[in-house]
């Protein structure tokens, strides 16, 4: 690796990775409806096919099609756990820069929310040849054959958004995420004293369990800049659009 | 981890993945448990032709399960034949055979449990842990 490519890493493994790791149960638990065009993507693929889910996260795309097998990476260990129980597929721990699989062996492939927590554009460019080196080459003669992977990316422009991010804004941002402690169910509405449990009554306020919030890196893509380094990765879009704050593109190896 | 899915895993190191020796992964001491899930006869019929037949052979010879056939199994191979099976109504639905219900055994409920996958181009050893194999790569590999 470049020194440039080891402080990416190393930032990523602080300002991603480790997050996650911690955050994993709580932001599991969150993440539970599957977004449609992703559903429609993985529905429409044939009985049998077998794909990768680079970035499973907990792995709720496992649960869109059992026709098909997915073998699901993700670099948090608390996830994969929680990955690893939807049938009939599997999960392993995995990096997307050194994935572990046989080069052209899959049919298809996803990576959702993903590559925006890359930090340099050549590593971006590396993930995105990463994930097209996973699938099928196309037929000779038969442009577009090859194996189709479906990537989405956080987007720069969602100025509806409760972030309020849009053109023009920095692109490289840390997002909080905040854990809630686990409190009584005291309101804003000031009924709070009354609702705390007896069991805490002898506590000092001091005691109290705290919010905790964890910075995560983000890279916001900007419209076109997906479609530019699935290009420089040598893939081609098949399709590509813009889904409630996300870029979204479909990618095939070229000839 | 599913037998299964080691037809679909390779050494993680960049270099390795041209050569063959690093497909399949081997296990080594690896402890064994078998999860029970539902067949899924369609999903089997469908997973055969991907399958890598001789580097399972490889795998469940390896961890000392009964061998495998020489040659796999074909789609009629997994279904009970016409004949034998009920015939009332001809939607009637398909019988696993014996061969699925041994393939189903071997490829999607018996799993690594703790154990180490080992590649066989240069020797790195993956753990394997509560079932979780561990492809992560240690700085200096990368
Ligand atoms: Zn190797």
């Amino acid at each position: 690796m470049t020194d440039a490519e080891q402080q990416g890493a190393a930032y990523e493994e602080e300002h991603v990775h480790a997050v996650y790791e911690q955050i994993a149960s709580h932001f599991s638990a969150t993440r539970y409806k599957p977004w449609p065009i992703i559903e429609r993507f993985l529905k429409e693929l044939p009985d049998g096919a077998v794909g990768a889910d680079v970035g499973c996260g907990n792995g709720k795309y496992l649960t869109v099609n059992p026709r098909v097998f997915m073998v699901a990476s993700d670099r948090s260990t608390n996830l994969v756990k929680i990955a690893k129980q939807h049938q009939p597929h599997d999960s392993v721990v995995a990096d997307v820069m050194n994935l572990p699989h046989p080069k052209h062996s899959f049919d298809f492939a996803i990576s959702i929310a993903v590559i925006h927590h890359i930090s340099t554009p050549e590593r971006r460019i590396e993930a995105v040849k990463a994930i097209l080196e996973l699938l099928r080459s196309p037929l000779a003669g038969n442009p577009g054959s090859g194996g189709r992977a479906l990537i989405y990316v956080w987007a720069l422009e969602q100025k509806d958004s409760r972030r309020g991010w849009d053109e023009g804004n920095e692109q490289d941002v840390m997002v909080p995420w905040v854990m809630r402690a686990k409190k009584e169910k005291e309101s804003k509405k000031g009924k709070g004293q009354k609702a705390i449990d007896s069991s805490n009554e002898a506590e000092q306020p001091s005691e109290q369990p705290q919010d905790k919030t964890f910075l995560r890196y983000y890279h916001l893509y900007r419209k076109g800049e997906l479609e530019q380094i699935i290009g420089e990765a040598g893939g081609e879009v098949v399709e590509a659009g813009y889904d409630k704050d996300n870029w979204w593109a479909v990618v095939t190896p070229q000839l | 981890m599913k037998l299964l899915t080691l037809n679909f895993l390779t050494c993680a190191i960049k270099t390795c993945k041209s050569a063959p020796s690093s497909f399949p992964l081997h296990p080594r001491d690896a402890s064994l448990e078998v999860i029970e899930t539902d067949l899924n006869l369609p999903f089997l019929k469908n997973i055969l032709p991907r399958l890598m037949w001789d580097e399972l052979r490889v795998i469940t010879s390896e961890l000392g399960l009964p061998d495998l056939p020489p040659t796999p199994p074909t789609r009629e191979d997994l279904v009970v034949a016409a004949e034998d099976a009920a015939v009332e109504g001809e939607e009637s639905e398909e019988e696993a055979s014996q061969t699925a219900k041994d393939l189903h055994r071997v490829l999607l409920e018996t799993t690594v449990k703790e154990g180490k996958l080992v590649c066989g181009n240069c020797g790195h050893e993956y753990k394997v842990l509560e079932g979780v194999p561990n492809f992560l790569l240690p700085g200096h590999l990368v």
